[in-house]
């Protein structure tokens, strides 16, 4: 099974992540890292830049409104994430649990969709290659 | 929450960690105990405590040192009671005694090299092929006996038996715990690799039965083969199987129809392979080719299903390199299977008929007889070349030899299908 580590730092803790010393925070990254990589279980991970960097593209409306960070009321700002493959999910919560994070910081574990789950034994799947059928076109007729 | 559902999921968190740490713990008590069968029972003994205490006091900051200083303090024990003044279990006592239950210092090179050691005693020469394995899984791979025999489809008994009977020889052996001395290491290394990759096999397509593929086994396998690429990074090889597992799994998605059927390479929805495997195991065969030693039967395997991978569709497959890699194969690793799949690849790159020859050839010299693939190749490749007759006749026999229950339909279906053709 794949988990993704998805890494939510609070605009405080981010701010008090700028004064701490890089140095050590990069080594203990490091070292973390490598320890994924040694087990086997890594399979990506990225860190995120700086939500000033960034933008939002807001569905709400119709098109869709682009605007720029930061992200007004949000209280967590995403900063970066792993993909590990483990047998259980507790051993995703051993592997997050590791992680060499302080105060302000939080590990969203969400596990990754495998492809089968979206197979064609899906019933609106099999409906729409039947509507397909029917109407004798090879377009999806939905979305 | 009852009390039973916090004791199940205190169990369950206390088998994360086993899986995380198992390798490192009985690794690392060999070491110290000078043999693997008394390491893995101090470690069990361990394990259980850790069952029966974690869940009251937590799981501990650093849970393999806990588990190893528990482990050491049976050790102790084990001696105090049997009052044997062995010069192991002294030096276990002062090594304890200067240590803190949850804050060893675990020296990683050190434990790397434990770990490395541990590979190569679960597959030392010593040993069968299936005894190897059983032990890999149970002692690198940190597998329960019940976990091993559920993989396999064989008695639990089977299992515990074989693992057992393999300690023992260790010990009668005197094997030391280990990194092969440089004149053996290659050969030793290859034996590893080859474990890794039969657990590999039997997790992508089982031999028997109507499971047409494991993939918890096939995870397992790239798993211990990730690994062992990290403690040799400069060993090819390693690199290359874990391209090979990598390129290889990547399809698994798209290798069965949600009902189960096999479905060929040639039809196969490329859309569904896990294109973020493939970007692992393209990786994975760049380091082995940095190593700058040449391409050695693993990364020739995985250089193959790169063709695949980086094929849009199957028309686009470069057969041609694909031919020339299985003859670079074929002179590494010469073997009949190698050239039957060679003779694939002629037909797809130069026609059936050229082909055709090689497998005459296969046939003639006999050493395939009774594996189904043979009569498999030559019934399609006699189709494609008109001979109706003929090639019913093989994709029947090729049935009658599967045992796979799945590949057997298929094969029947393609002969029935050649039924009514003039």
């Amino acid at each position: 099974m794949k988990y993704m580590l998805i890494l939510r730092v609070t605009d405080q803790a981010l701010a008090a992540s700028k004064e701490a010393d890089f140095t050590e925070i990069v080594n203990a990254m490091g070292r973390y890292n490598e320890e994924l990589i040694k087990a086997g279980v890594m399979l990506a991970g990225e860190g995120l830049s700086d939500p000033e960097e960034g933008f939002v593209v807001d569905f709400d409306s119709d098109p869709p409104l682009v605007s720029d960070g930061p992200y007004g009321e949000t209280k967590e700002l995403f900063s970066g994430y792993w993909v590990i493959q483990t047998a259980t999910k507790e051993e995703a919560a051993e592997w997050a649990r590791r992680c060499p994070l302080g105060p302000g910081s939080k590990l969203e574990v969400r596990r990754v969709n495998e492809l089968e789950e979206f197979d064609q034994s899906n019933e609106y799947i099999q409906k729409e290659a039947g509507w397909r059928e029917q109407l004798g076109t090879d377009r999806p007729i939905t979305g | 929450m009852g009390e039973n559902a916090v004791a199940e999921r205190a169990r369950r968190a206390v088998e994360a960690v086993w899986r995380i740490e198992s390798a490192k713990i009985v690794a690392a008590l060999t070491r110290m105990v000078g043999d693997l069968d008394l390491a893995e029972d101090l470690a069990g003994q361990a394990l259980l405590e850790a069952i029966e205490q974690w869940p009251a006091g937590g799981v501990p900051r650093n849970p393999a040192a806990w588990l190893t200083a528990v482990a050491k303090r049976r050790a102790i024990d084990g001696w105090r009671r049997r009052d044997l003044l062995d010069e192991r279990y002294a030096a276990i006592a002062r090594d304890l005694d200067a240590s803190r239950f949850d804050d060893e210092a675990w020296d990683p090179d050190r434990i790397d090299d434990d770990v490395l050691r541990l590979m190569f005693i679960a597959c030392h020469p010593v040993l069968g092929r299936k005894a190897q394995v059983a032990l890999t899984l149970r002692v690198v791979g940190g597998l329960t006996t019940e976990e091993i025999a559920r993989a396999f489809m064989i008695p639990t008994a089977t299992v515990q038996q074989r693992i057992v009977r393999a300690k023992k020889t260790l010990t009668a052996a005197k094997v030391p715990f280990e990194v092969p001395p440089r004149a053996e290491f290659a050969n030793r290394l290859s034996a590893v690799l080859n474990v890794l990759y039969l657990v590999f096999n039997e997790g992508y397509a089982a031999t028997s039965g109507s499971e047409w593929m494991r993939a918890d086994l096939g995870a397992e396998a790239l798993r211990l083969a990730r690994i062992l690429a990290e403690l040799v990074p400069q060993e090819p090889e390693a690199h290359g199987l874990v391209a090979l597992m990598e390129l290889t799994a990547a399809r698994f998605g798209a290798r069965t129809t949600p009902t189960g059927e096999p479905i060929l390479l040639a039809d196969q929805d490329r859309t569904r392979w896990d294109r973020a495997q493939i970007t692992r195991g393209v990786a994975a065969l760049a380091r082995a080719d940095a190593v700058g030693r040449g391409r050695g039967p693993y990364a020739l395997q995985a250089a193959i299903a790169e063709c695949h991978a980086r094929a849009a569709t199957f028309e686009d497959t470069d057969w041609e390199t694909i031919v020339l890699l299985y003859e670079a194969l074929g002179q590494v690793a010469p073997s009949p299977v190698v050239e039957l799949n060679r003779a694939a690849a002629v037909s797809m790159a130069y026609g059936p008929a050229p082909a055709l020859e090689y497998v005459d050839k296969l046939v003639a010299d006999g050493e395939l007889a009774g594996y189904h693939l043979l009569p498999s190749v030559r019934g399609e490749l006699l189709r494609q070349l008109g001979r109706i007759d003929e090639a019913r006749a093989e994709l029947l026999e090729a049935a009658r030899l599967t045992g796979n229950e799945r590949e057997r339909a298929v094969l029947l279906a393609k002969a029935e299908e050649l039924r009514d053709r003039p």
